[in-house]
């Protein structure tokens, strides 16, 4: 094992291509019985685990705190650390939502990351499928480059990107955003791949007895049952394209098509240091971009965070 | 696969005996096969092998993005060793990378371990680990730079509260850096998300039978779940390196970009992303842009190596006679 393109690769070779599950893949360990995630701890180490765990809690959940906070302060007390402003100024929101398109913005945003998260879903799913499933000349070496391509550093491909849609003059809009998910990306297709192989290989030839084709038994049959690993990437995915501010930076000049993150960091280079100091304002906005966002997931957090947990179970 | 052969289907071995029916069958299954990695194989072409080959062709001019490009041999890779700039911004990136890989592992680990055992709690503290992570980057680069300030900033405050002079964080060029390094330990849920799966994923028996050996804590530590989760280790030993590598939102939100950024920005936070696409974008030195990349892939390349080699020490797999 001396490369992260290896252990795959190796797997697929030893089972000749089944739907059989490879043992040795990094990151996995091999399943057995898995501890009981509640018990063993007693009723005292359980309490002093609860207390750092509420501790570290504060020190993760503060910054928000202060930010909301800072968010209803006048300019002369945004830095008082005082977790209750001791004057409450709401028309800091009236005068950030009168300054900047933040609705725009937050527009824009769902929409480029819905984009983003359902085409690298569905299709990061189908090439997973096919290198799941099928055994055909150059799939081993087909997907080494997969592997290959999660190393390399976006910044090589970065440049002739820009170039080439430049050249199909949409430099200047959001399709760059998005429409490159529309191929697959090489973490989703490793991921579900992984899940994929896990299904028992009768199902297939089942529905195969039973005239299905292999769209259906993608469609049907695979897509379904990996439900959970298809959450995950979706909610991954959302989670990048949401924060991402590189592609926003390049190809996003025209104010009314901004991101939010790029919208922010407008907010920032105008409000903040070098610009009017008005850090207030600068909190405002941030306040408005990060917490709906922080509301969505803690309404859907037992997809997430047991999604992600079942995916690294999965061998 | 066929539907004819039952027992043998799945062997590996029936394929060097082919049979007329099964061969055809598996012409068919090749060609649905390419169909449904065609869209990874476009992609691949389009967006990363013609990138790649336009990039490198690129770095052997001085292409501007607009007017027509010149050949000037071997000059952008020759500026490289020149340019004050990337030997900052490169030393910059490793002492970044040194600082934060370890600490957010170690990190990472250890609130793992403290949410393995807490029953159903543990799904809310999960949650608010991760709830960084679902934070625009941007968003986290305008914290650092009210949470870290120097002279008001609530963390020298809390500091000053334990007798602590506080050093200047955004400005003093020495503490730049760490003050992003512990900025980016905020963000450090995912990888905690990662081990916890990890740690759960240990056979119990053997914690079991180290117990009936009478191995203490530690040593129960060393002997059963590290190696257990080594391969997780090693995997994001390598992810966060990569990643850390690349760093660059939050610094380019706190010190670059704004108009009067040149008296403004401070090059102990010059990363080396940031100076690549100030070189790209801003001044449109899209040549010596792509060189800059070809060295980043060469520096990622030789340290994922080296890691993979050194850690071939520590990784154990079942089933593996290393």
């Amino acid at each position: 094992m001396t490369q992260l393109s290896v252990p795959p690769a190796q797997g697929a070779q030893a089972d000749g291509g089944g739907l059989l599950p490879a043992s040795d893949d990094p990151g996995q360990p091999p399943r057995r019985r898995r501890t009981d995630p509640r018990g063993t701890a007693g009723p005292v180490g359980r309490t002093v685990r609860i207390i750092g765990l509420i501790a570290v809690s504060v020190i993760f959940l503060y910054p928000f705190l202060w930010l909301i906070s800072a968010s209803f302060k006048p300019t002369q007390d945004v830095f008082d650390n005082a977790l209750i402003p001791h004057v409450w100024q709401l028309h800091n929101y009236v005068e950030v939502w009168k300054a900047v398109p933040l609705l725009t913005w937050v527009g824009n945003s769902v929409v480029v990351t819905l984009a983003a998260a359902v085409t690298v879903t569905v299709s990061s799913a189908i090439v997973a499928f096919g290198f799941a499933y099928f055994r055909f000349p150059g799939r081993n070496v087909l997907f080494a480059l997969v592997i290959g391509t999660m190393m390399l550093p976006s910044v090589v491909t970065m440049v002739p990107q820009y170039l080439i849609w430049n050249w199909m003059h949409l430099a200047s809009s959001q399709v760059p955003l998005w429409a490159p998910n529309l191929f697959g990306s090489a973490f989703y297709i490793f991921l579900l791949r992984q899940f994929f192989l896990g299904l028992p290989r009768e199902l297939f030839e089942a529905a195969r007895v039973d005239g299905a084709n292999y769209w259906k038994m993608f469609w049907r049959i695979a897509a379904p049952l990996c439900r959970p690993a298809l959450i995950v990437t979706f909610i991954f995915e959302v989670q990048a394209s949401w924060t991402d501010l590189v592609k926003p930076l390049i190809y996003l000049r025209d104010p009314k098509l901004y991101t939010v993150p790029r919208g922010l960091k407008a907010v920032l280079d105008q409000f903040g240091d070098g610009g009017e100091m008005r850090w207030e304002i600068v909190c405002a906005a941030s306040v408005i971009v990060t917490v709906p966002m922080i509301i969505a997931f803690f309404v859907c957090q037992r997809h997430f965070t047991e999604g992600i947990a079942t995916t690294g179970n999965k061998g | 696969m066929t539907i004819t052969a039952t027992g043998a289907k799945r062997r590996v071995r029936s394929a060097q005996h082919p049979e007329r029916g099964r061969s055809r069958w598996r012409r068919r299954d090749t060609w649905a096969a390419y169909g449904f990695i065609s869209p990874w194989i476009i992609g691949f072409l389009v967006f990363t092998a013609g990138p790649m080959i336009a990039s490198f062709v690129l770095s052997f001019t001085n292409y501007d993005g607009i007017g027509a490009s010149h050949s000037v041999g071997f000059a952008n890779y020759r500026h490289l060793f020149q340019d004050p700039a990337v030997a900052k911004s490169l030393m910059n990136t490793l002492i970044f990378a040194v600082m934060r890989v370890p600490l957010s592992m170690a990190v990472a680990l250890l609130l793992a371990m403290l949410l393995l055992r807490v029953g159903r709690a543990s799904g809310f503290f999960r949650t608010i680990f991760y709830l960084p992570v679902m934070t625009p980057s941007v968003a986290v680069g305008i914290l650092f730079l009210l949470l870290f300030n120097g002279n008001v900033g609530l963390i020298n405050h809390v500091l000053g509260l334990v007798g602590l002079h506080g050093p200047a964080w955004t400005t003093d060029s020495a503490w730049i850096k760490p003050g992003l390094v512990l900025t980016s330990l905020w963000s450090v849920g995912s990888t905690v998300i990662i081990y916890l799966a990890a740690l759960k994923n240990v056979p119990k028996d053997l914690y079991e039978a180290a117990e009936l050996d009478g191995v203490g804590r530690w040593n129960s530590f060393r002997h059963v779940t590290f190696p257990q989760i080594s391969g997780t280790l090693f995997f994001t030993l390598i992810v966060n390196t990569i990643a850390s590598l690349q760093t660059f939102t939050e610094a380019y939100t706190a010190f670059f970009g704004s108009s009067n950024s040149q008296t403004y920005s401070n090059d102990a936070a010059l990363f080396y992303v940031v100076y690549l696409f100030q070189q790209a974008f801003q001044y449109t030195h899209m040549g010596y842009a792509s060189a800059l990349a070809w060295l980043l892939f060469l520096v990622v390349l030789v340290i994922t190596v080296i890691q993979a080699k050194v850690s071939k020490r520590f990784v154990y797999y079942e089933g593996d006679e290393r």
